[in-house]
């Protein structure tokens, strides 16, 4: 989509965008000098959207877009830490693929950095401590993929409104709501899988962060108050 | 690994195969499996037939080969990361457990 965003609209998104992710940088300096056994995690997250962002899925539509992956960085992390996160992946995929675009950049990373990762966390705070952490979390990531697509038909519309806004939005959201749904869906479970694992692999960094509470690791907890009594 | 999960790994599977086999037979030159931003990107030229693209990529993968290399190189980066870190883990914990 390189050079289809018109200049004025270009640089409104790069200067919104660009306040989350500096934010999102100081966050990201804190959190790994306040807590450095959260960095795998977050290595973890920044690697999911590497390959989800990768893979371009087919359709109930006929055509082929791709996940995104920021459910998980922002249940983990929060908004501003996945903007940076989604940048990275999207300056990757402008520079080495002509995939996305420098002058579309600020306009990606605000759909799939923020607007998206916002989603998620809305129906992740929504939904904690209601659900099991598992089906909240696919129902973030579900979220926060398909609010990408609707925000990128969003800010098409606004930098090509046509004579009716309406309709305009109608012909992006079906070219990407709609492709995107089931795709969003198959994001979710994948998403919830991999949360599974680090749950059952590194409880204590989502118990110290404050993800779930230790209902949902009777194992890890009990094994922990047992050897607290052996040493006591 | 529970039931749940391969119940989840089959969604996933049965999602993306379902489309191959709705559009069974139909390919890119019949307007098929072609990229949704490529659909946007013509939408809004239909629409705006003056407009013009103010800036092309500053590289451009010079075929679809390269292009796929680049995208295989990139999930396996990711690939790699994710893997090192739960099969560390898993080691870590069977280890300690022993």
């Amino acid at each position: 989509m390189e050079g289809f965003l018109p200049p004025m609209w270009s640089a409104i998104w790069y200067v919104l965008s660009g306040i989350v992710v500096i934010y999102g940088v100081i966050q990201l300096n804190k959190i790994t000098k306040e807590q450095p056994e959260v960095k795998p995690l977050l290595a973890v997250a920044g690697a999911f959207m590497f390959i989800l962002s990768s893979l371009k899925l087919p359709s109930v539509t006929g055509s082929c877009s791709h996940p995104c992956g920021n459910g998980l960085g922002a249940v983990l992390f929060g908004v501003p830490i996945t903007a940076v996160l989604a940048t990275i992946v999207l300056l990757f995929q402008a520079l080495l693929l002509a995939h996305g675009g420098l002058t579309t950049l600020g306009a990606n990373i605000f759909s799939m950095g923020i607007m998206g990762p916002l989603a998620g966390v809305i129906v992740w705070k929504i939904l904690k401590g209601k659900i099991n952490s598992t089906w909240a979390v696919m129902l973030a990531a579900i979220a926060a993929d398909w609010i990408t697509y609707v925000t990128t038909s969003i800010q098409i519309t606004l930098a090509f409104p046509g004579n009716d806004p309406m309709t305009t939005l109608t012909t992006f959201l079906g070219i990407f709501a709609i492709t995107q749904l089931p795709l969003a869906i198959a994001e979710g479970l994948l998403t919830a899988l991999l949360w599974d694992k680090i749950k059952e692999l590194r409880p204590d960094i989502l118990l110290k962060l404050g993800l779930i509470d230790e209902s949902e690791v009777p194992n890890y907890t009990s094994s922990l108050n047992t050897t607290n009594g052996g040493a006591e | 690994m529970e039931t749940k999960h391969i119940i989840m790994i089959l969604g996933i599977v049965l999602l993306t195969i379902a489309p191959l086999v709705m559009h069974y037979g139909k390919g890119e030159d019949d307007g098929y499996f072609g990229g949704a931003d490529g659909a946007a990107e013509e939408a809004i030229v239909e629409k705006n037939p003056d407009y013009e693209p103010w800036f092309s990529p500053i590289w451009e993968p010079p075929s679809g080969e390269i292009e796929s290399l680049l995208f295989v190189l990139q999930a396996a980066i990711g690939a790699i990361i994710i893997g090192y870190f739960i099969g560390y883990y898993t080691g870590k914990r069977e280890l300690t457990s022993h």
